[in-house]
């Protein structure tokens, strides 16, 4: 059981060590040093190269929500997970429709990949992704007034999201359809993890709620810095201290720095380490 | 309310109360990312004030004469975040070809200012704020979008200011091992914020 678990995760690192090499990066020691571990992860994993559907889905499944979690391991997506946490339905309600938009752009991207050229890859990208807000925005208007309410602006502004636009350019456009709807989906789910988690803490200490319900003791006196801006910043640099502890404690690989931002092309900081 | 009062209210509100980075949790990447160092801090929020004007100066008018006139408000989002990836690459190739000196200081941040939420984020807000159901006229509310924009890019400004000060000095603090890196980073942000919390108040719209 243990060695199964075992090669499965070296299995669904293979992903993330190969955009590792893609990159080039420029901080030669770490890249070496995953260098070695790739060529034994990948002779570790050959034998089991086709699983069965299941399998597949388990793996996309860890990658999204625990090896690659967007919000918690790459930190994208920074600017909704911060304002839409203030209550753990808002942060369910954020999670879906980026999800959705994930999964659907993903799969557009994916069918377009081929046909999109190279250098006007970016703003085609970003008109489907707009597109596909657009009918989330329409959906949500219709559908869950109260949600579009308190939502707000940051609705809209899921085209602006890292996380998209980051799949988009990392794993849609080199990957088959199927695959990347479940990669969308995937994100999507560990992305709505984070935010619920966060939502959770942020909401039972800074209103003492939980989903909109009371709890005893805590509503009496609730800690209302949780629930402003700064209760945000905090909780959000707990958890991800939080991650890393666990990451390090369980030996996950280091995360892909530059490689899953939409910007390495362009930043100037990609060559000199990235800006963590 | 006087113009010019009403004006300098939006531009202070935008700096102090509803800071776009420090309340409204618009721009982060950028505020977290390349605010280690003051004059990269200081590049980034020369480009970010330059495009948020520009882009509220161009959005504003279609929005009320294109997108409102031909009842077409729902592709709002579409058509905004397209101006504003268009205008960014003019932006860079009118730099690039007649004023390289300013291209070689703004110019590695005008790409990443595309996905900025800061910027959209403001070309939506105004529309919203200062949009036809508040002001009839279109000069009135072009002027306070205008301001709107100025003032939150200042905001954003302000905060890269105090935020790479900060983040000066933390490089010589002794931090835990477990909060190295962007938990500390966090932590900092959530005590400049706190101190963005003592303005509330002080300006009312």
């Amino acid at each position: 059981m243990a060695k199964k678990t075992i090669s499965m995760r070296k299995d669904s690192h293979e992903e993330s060590v190969a955009i590792i090499e893609e990159t080039q990066a420029a901080e030669q020691t770490e890249t070496a040093a995953a260098d070695t571990d790739t060529a034994a992860e990948t002779a570790a994993a050959k034998p089991n190269d086709k699983k069965p559907a299941a399998g597949v889905l388990g793996d996309a499944m860890k990658r999204g929500i625990i090896l690659e979690n967007p919000v918690l391991r790459l930190v994208l997506g920074t600017c909704p997970t911060l304002a839409t946490t203030t209550a753990a339905s808002n942060a369910i309600g954020m999670g879906i429709a980026a999800t959705l938009v994930l999964i659907c752009s993903n799969t557009v991207i994916s069918l377009l990949r081929n046909i999109i050229p190279d250098k006007v890859r970016i703003p085609a990208y970003i008109t489907i992704i707009a597109s596909f807000v657009s009918i989330v925005q329409m959906l949500v208007k219709a559908f869950a007034p109260a949600l579009d309410e308190s939502l707000g602006i940051y609705l809209p502004l899921i085209v602006v999201n890292c996380i998209i636009l980051g799949r988009a350019e990392m794993y849609a456009s080199k990957h088959a359809p199927a695959l990347s709807a479940l990669d969308g989906l995937a994100m999507g789910v560990g992305f709505t993890t984070a935010l619920l988690c966060m939502g959770t803490i942020r909401e039972i200490l800074g209103a003492g709620s939980l989903f909109g319900a009371k709890l005893p003791i805590l509503s009496s006196q609730p800690i209302l810095f949780f629930s402003l801006a700064p209760g945000g910043f905090f909780v959000f640099g707990m958890l991800i201290a939080a991650a890393n502890k666990l990451s390090k404690k369980n030996n996950l690989p280091v995360r892909n720095g530059c490689g899953d931002c939409p910007a390495a092309a362009t930043c100037s900081l990609s060559g000199k380490g990235g800006c963590r | 309310m006087n113009m010019t009062v009403k004006i300098v209210t939006i531009i202070l509100a935008g700096i102090l109360t509803n800071n776009y980075v420090l309340s409204k949790f618009l721009g982060i990447c950028p505020f977290l990312g390349v605010s280690k160092k003051l004059d990269t801090a200081m590049g980034m929020s020369a480009a970010v004030i330059f495009v948020m004007l520009l882009s509220t100066a161009v959005t504003y008018p279609i929005q009320r004469f294109v997108l409102e006139a031909l009842g077409l408000e729902y592709l709002q989002t579409i058509v905004f975040i397209l101006i504003i990836a268009a205008l960014v690459q003019l932006v860079e190739i009118v730099l690039k070809k007649y004023i390289p000196a300013l291209h070689a200081s703004l110019g590695v941040y005008l790409p990443l200012i595309t996905t900025n939420c800061a910027v959209l984020g403001c070309a939506i807000l105004v529309t919203e704020d200062f949009g036809s159901a508040a002001y009839a006229s279109f000069g009135e509310g072009y002027a306070y979008a205008l301001s709107c924009a100025f003032g939150s890019g200042l905001g954003f400004l302000v905060a890269m200011a105090i935020f790479a000060g900060v983040r000066k000095r933390m490089e010589s603090c002794d931090i835990p091992e477990t909060l190295k890196g962007l938990p500390i980073t966090l932590v900092a942000a959530s005590l400049v914020a706190m101190s963005f919390l003592g303005f509330s108040g002080v300006v009312h719209m």
